[in-house]
């Protein structure tokens, strides 16, 4: 399946990532060699197989639902880009 | 050659110190790093005083099998107060405020930290090629790559700038660059070694272990590093077993499974010369060789090439310029902070994953790619459960080629994804997988890929341990 340079700028819309003019041809048909390979994928018939996501089947475990974590709000703000007053701080979003 | 078993009965008899043998260690760093690029952050003073205390802990009486022995860490794994960067511009200036859960059992264990090894950005690569500091180069040849992308952990201990060093594996990452540096190199089963402080890449493929000099070395780390943590929840409960002290497993009886496709077109002539002398010595140890089949080996890249992007594209949206990492300049608006954060602070290769993955999960093709995917994944596992039936342990070479020049497949991700072939069913299947030094090719290293049950790590490491016994290509060294 290809995939052309419309579709490449959705998906990079939807990933949050700015992809440049000048790059976005030449990361389409990368892409598309990588999608190529992928497709190797549609030769083999599958029907009825279950899906496998995690390797040892296993499912997540459940804990009692207390507080465990300690409070490190400070440690963790002092590598943020831009705080105040313990908040994240980001452009304005609303005027 | 610097080993870990050896340095511990050095250390216990009192011939050196630890502060001794992290002064060494330093100034070979300081005199060969600068060429190898293998360590991007030196800790110098810290492991001076790790060291100290360790030699401390001796005196008293209080001094474990690893205790006061140096190692680098991927810097992939969280360390406290030390930058954590996973070679990606966007984390060049991250400090985590604590460690991964390996760090610390290894630190608890009384190793000593020299620094951070260098790695494909976001271990994302299978050369090191990726890395926003530029590639590891290969000990037994500068222009060559040392592999990835574990390439840095794997650099270093073939230049023994460590005895040891930790790697991380979600396709390959240990196993490929332990088999292109000609080291020892260990991915244990998913689940085995606990994921917590490991920054995330494919969190259901992605797996942690040891590379180090023989299978000893590696089966003594393991002990340290594995067992369950309560802060991840996929790992597993089960009794670590006592790897370095069952070693000794007689080879006799036991029955090699080797995978047809494994030896077919695309291999290196030169290799398959290095792994067929390699399984007659076993041979010659008693084990017989079985002829088997893994039929769904084929599908294995492609489905891999939707499961682990689609999984780094969940993972690596929390990147976002808000709480950590990288922030770009001026940001316009909050959509402008997101979008250019993330084209200024990742490089291509981990913005194709991103995009393939975001693909594949979006609306209209998720049945064709992810569940299409997933379904080849169980019968890939399945492949290896019914050989499992016949056989105690598979092998087959590392990887179809031996380390390349720097820059020959930086061009073209498919060629690159390939070099992985041989081992990115392992991951797939959550097995263990071991690569070890078999031999040589045109000056270069060669790797024997040993690949057992789920939890059958003791196994692999006797078995790898019987062979390193024999045969000295583990203990080859470049001359630096």
């Amino acid at each position: 399946m290809s995939v052309d340079q419309a579709e490449i700028a959705n998906v990079a819309a939807l990933a949050r990532i700015r992809v440049g003019e000048e790059e976005a041809s030449e990361l389409t048909q990368r892409i598309g060699t990588i999608l190529d390979l992928v497709d190797q994928m549609q030769a083999v018939d599958t029907t009825g197989v279950e899906p496998l996501a995690n390797p040892l089947g296993a499912t997540q475990r459940l804990r009692a639902d207390k507080v465990t974590e300690i409070d490190q709000r400070q440690d963790f703000q002092a590598i943020a880009p831009a705080t105040e007053g313990g908040l994240y701080l980001v452009p304005r979003v609303i005027d | 050659m610097l080993s870990v078993a050896d340095l511990s009965r050095r250390l216990a008899a009192g011939e050196l110190s630890s502060v001794e043998l992290t002064q060494d260690l330093l100034s070979r760093i300081d005199r060969l790093n600068p060429t190898l690029n293998a360590i991007v952050t030196v800790t110098a003073d810290s492991a001076l005083q790790q060291a100290a205390a360790a030699d401390q802990r001796r005196a008293d009486g209080n001094a474990g099998p690893l205790n006061g022995i140096p190692l680098l860490h991927k810097d992939i794994f969280c360390t406290r107060g030390v930058r954590t960067s996973c070679a990606s511009k966007m984390l060049d200036n991250f400090v985590p405020p604590y460690d991964a859960t390996v760090v610390k059992r290894l630190a608890d264990a009384g190793m000593v930290s020299l620094g951070k090894t260098n790695m494909d950005e976001f271990a994302m690569g299978s050369s090191n090629e990726t890395s926003f500091y530029g590639a590891a180069k290969n000990p037994w040849k500068s222009d060559s790559v040392p592999g990835g992308s574990s390439g840095g952990s794997a650099a270093a201990v073939a230049a023994e700038l460590t005895p040891a060093a930790t790697g991380t594996d979600t396709g390959g990452s240990i196993r490929q660059p332990a088999a292109l540096c000609g080291v020892t190199g260990l991915k244990p089963t998913y689940g085995r070694v606990s994921r917590l402080g490991m920054i995330a890449f494919a969190s259901s493929l992605d797996q942690g272990g040891p590379m180090a000099a023989s299978a000893e070395d590696c089966a003594l780390l393991l002990e340290a590093m594995a067992g369950f943590d309560d802060a991840d929840s996929t790992s597993s409960d089960r009794p670590v077993a006592p790897y370095s002290t069952q070693l000794s497993q007689e080879l006799k009886g036991v029955k090699i499974g080797l995978p047809q496709e494994y030896f077919g077109e695309g291999l290196d002539g030169g290799i398959e010369q290095v792994i067929r002398a390699a399984l007659a010595e076993l041979e010659k140890l008693g084990a017989e060789l079985v002829d088997i089949s893994l039929p769904h080996s084929h599908l294995a890249v492609p489905a891999y090439y939707v499961i682990a992007p689609a999984e780094a594209s969940t993972n690596l949206s929390r990147f976002d310029g808000v709480r950590y990492g990288y922030r770009c300049a001026d940001p316009e608006d909050l959509h402008d902070l997101y979008t250019r954060t993330r084209e200024e602070g990742f490089g291509a290769e981990v913005k194709r994953r991103i995009l393939v993955g975001t693909y594949a999960l979006s609306a209209g093709y998720y049945d064709a790619y992810y569940r299409k995917a997933q379904q080849i994944r169980r019968m890939i596992q399945q492949d290896f459960l019914s050989a499992f039936e016949h056989v105690d342990v598979i092998m087959s070479p590392t990887t179809p080629h031996l380390a390349w020049p720097l820059g020959e497949k930086t061009d073209d991700p498919v060629a690159m994804y390939l070099e992985d072939i041989y081992t990115i069913s392992v991951n797939l299947a959550g097995l263990p997988g071991l690569s070890v030094p078999a031999g040589f090719s045109r000056e270069l290293p060669v790797g024997l890929q040993m690949i057992g049950p789920h939890f059958a790590e003791q196994r692999l490491l006797s078995i790898a341990h019987q062979y390193q016994q024999v045969t000295d290509w583990h203990t080859r060294r470049p001359s630096l």
